[in-house]
């Protein structure tokens, strides 16, 4: 697809020259800083993984393992000041891209009062007002008009954002998701749709399932320019949608980006994965999003495996520290079961 | 004081709220150059632009959903569905979505939206387009509910709504756009969940709301002239429900009969008549009755139409019944 590709060639902040101190792709800070986000997600998952076996988390967990440098690569290309995160169940990754908290986070697993949505949300639905992340929301498909609303909400205010709207390869085939990109483009909302392709709704094979399976040409029937990303590497998907949003910003357009991806769990913590090959899943952890990324750094001469192993013990540290805040937190009063019903 | 229909108080509403406030907005089908499927936006199109009153696909459940992220985000979306059957295409938006976004967010985000268009049978529509839907809207926690019967309730309650900071399910009925009623000069804001005595009597309750509280009136003039001397209490908010209201015109006349005009099962109607047989069982002198649409989908036929709905004669024989005349 031709998509972004123009757009792409002139994105700021990084390039593929290696004009910043000899790292490809941009400064060494900011790469790093990508690389932080991507361990923090993975720790903070298996850390969550590790107390739903310890039953302290109840209910569905989807777990973001694999799929880290998605959300953070797509994340880091936008401005939370003005810009909008609506996001599917599987959410606890978009958070902490976000830069929610890690013991916020860990509290609302645990249905604690002080978690981010007072114990109320759960694992799928962590919500941040206030850095316009608007969910974590648990219906298949049912986010994509609502990120639509946000995006319309920009268009009529003239102020400026635009709105990554993030579902999975299952939620495509929803109609909700056709009657979006139809309204977005007659009323040119500034929204970048995301499918952001694991490869399995649930435990179904996408491909089983999907008349058309080159994603990127979904949006193409809406005249919506549509373009796939590698979702395994952090600086290009990173990349993509920066020059994507500038262009739905700056056209006041969408636009549509397939990422591909892999979860390296399965689809939530009950579900033991049976109905892909265990090779199939060794190719993926063989281009991990973080051992791409650290090995891009090292190479670079910009991070060294001391620093990684520093990094490691800082996060186990954030996580050591979620868990302790998550335990010690209080159940939500009695009370908080009628707040909240009506403004 | 000057007369209108109930079509003119509620673009009158809509465009009161307009002027007052540049976050309201009017989306659906047919709002705007067509001026609305029964004519209820006409002139606003003209009047506001197509950025505050637009035009959608036929794509109920994607128009809801982006109103309901747009409210998310600030603005107060009136979304109007064409009518309340086609809802059905939407109800994911506003049962995941637009009721539980409060609760669920823990208490972060609110949802400032108005859901209206009509609602129940009007003549020769079949089946699929004579639904009444309240029963469906009213179960749901997060929704109100709102349900006028008069041009003056409707004007009042639309600017309520609007004006309210959470989704609201505002139901007309085609049959209704165009009764005359009433309404008063000047600003009209009616606080949500205040019932109305529209007639006040000593012998019996009835209890209604939306279109069949014109044949409940007309059923108490039947009566009257029989000497019975019904009270008639206008619900015109579903959720929230003015209990108070119910009980105390029960615990006067000792006697209930309560109408609505959707199916009996799981309804308003059978809630409400519950409410009344538990809390004022030791004022009531007969057990509580019940007229409601007939079970079944709505025929074609109109004398068949006709005997699947409320009626004066039912309601009427529904009060002979609670006072064993």
């Amino acid at each position: 697809m031709a998509g972004t590709k123009g757009a792409r060639a002139s994105a700021p902040a990084v390039s593929d020259n290696g004009a910043a101190g000899g790292v490809r792709g941009g400064d060494a800070g900011f790469q790093i800083e990508l690389l932080r986000k991507m361990l923090l997600i993975r720790r903070f998952e298996e850390r969550a993984a590790q107390m739903y076996g310890l039953k302290k988390i109840g209910g569905f967990c989807h777990l973001y393992i694999g799929q880290e440098a998605v959300a953070v690569g797509a994340i880091a290309a936008i401005d939370l000041a003005k810009d909008y995160v609506v996001a599917a169940y599987r959410d606890h990754g978009y958070a902490l891209a976000c830069g929610m908290e890690p013991r916020l986070l860990m509290a609302e697993l645990f249905g604690k009062a002080t978690g981010v949505s007072r114990g109320k949300g759960g694992s799928m639905h962590f919500f941040d007002a206030g850095r316009h992340m608007y969910g974590g929301n648990g219906i298949v498909g049912a986010q994509i008009p609502v990120a639509t609303g946000v995006a319309m909400k920009i268009r009529y205010r003239r102020d400026g954002g635009v709105v990554l709207c993030w579902f999975g390869d299952g939620a495509i085939h929803q109609g909700s998701f056709h009657e979006s990109l139809n309204m977005a483009k007659i009323w040119n909302l500034p929204i970048v749709y995301i499918c952001e392709n694991n490869h399995y709704g649930m435990g179904t094979d996408f491909r089983r399932v999907s008349s058309v399976t080159d994603f990127a040409v979904m949006g193409s029937s809406y005249g919506i320019p549509g373009s796939q990303v590698n979702g395994m590497d952090v600086l290009e998907v990173y990349r993509e949608v920066l020059a994507a949003a500038e262009r739905a910003r700056s056209e006041s357009t969408p636009i549509f980006l397939e990422v591909l991806t892999y979860r390296y769990r399965g689809h939530s913590m009950s579900d033991p994965a049976k109905y892909r090959t265990p090779e199939e899943l060794e190719s993926y952890k063989k281009q991990d999003p973080i051992l791409i990324q650290r090995s891009r750094m090292t190479e670079s001469g910009a991070f060294s495996d001391a620093d990684f192993t520093a990094l490691d013990a800082e996060f186990k540290a954030v996580c050591d520290d979620a868990v302790r805040f998550a335990e010690e937190s209080p159940e939500p009063d009695p009370a908080a079961l009628y707040q909240d019903v009506y403004a | 004081m000057s007369v209108i229909t109930l079509r003119e108080a509620l673009r009158a509403a809509i465009d009161e709220e307009m002027a007052r406030d540049d976050s309201v907005l009017l989306l659906g089908e047919e709002v705007g150059q067509y001026n609305g499927a029964y004519k209820v936006s006409q002139g606003l199109l003209e009047k506001y632009g197509p950025e505050r009153v637009i035009d959608t696909p036929i794509s109920e459940e994607g128009f809801t959903g982006i109103g309901i992220g747009a409210a998310m985000a600030g603005l107060r979306p009136i979304v109007e569905w064409m009518t309340l059957n086609f809802s059905l295409q939407a109800l994911d938006q506003i049962f995941s979505n637009a009721s539980k976004m409060r609760y669920m967010s823990g208490g972060q985000f609110s949802v400032p939206i108005v859901f209206r268009g009509p609602n129940g049978p009007a003549e020769y529509l079949g089946s699929q387009h004579s639904q009444a839907l309240q029963s469906i809207y009213a179960h749901v926690p997060g929704l109100k509910v709102v349900a006028p019967s008069t041009p003056a309730d409707a004007k009042g309650l639309l600017k309520a709504s609007i004006r309210d900071d959470n989704p609201v399910v505002f139901l007309e009925a085609e049959l209704m756009y165009s009764w005359k009623g009433e309404v008063p000069e000047g600003e009209l804001v009616i606080p949500l969940g205040t019932a109305d005595v529209k007639r006040p009597g000593k012998d019996v309750t009835l209890i209604g709301f939306s279109k069949p509280l014109r044949m409940v009136l007309e059923a108490a003039e039947a009566l009257a002239a029989q000497g019975i001397d019904a009270e008639v209490v206008d619900l015109r908010s579903i959720r929230p429900l003015d209990e108070a209201a119910i009980y105390e015109s029960v615990r006067k006349t000792n006697r209930c009969v309560v109408v609505d005009e959707a199916w009996p099962f799981a309804s308003v109607g059978s809630h409400v008549a519950w409410l009344v047989s538990r809390n004022c069982f030791d004022d009531l002198d007969a057990a509580v009755e019940f007229v409601s649409a007939e079970d079944v989908p709505m025929p074609y036929n109109h004398g068949l139409e006709l005997a699947a709905q409320v009626s004066v004669d039912k309601i009427v024989d529904a009060v002979k019944r609670v006072l064993y005349a």
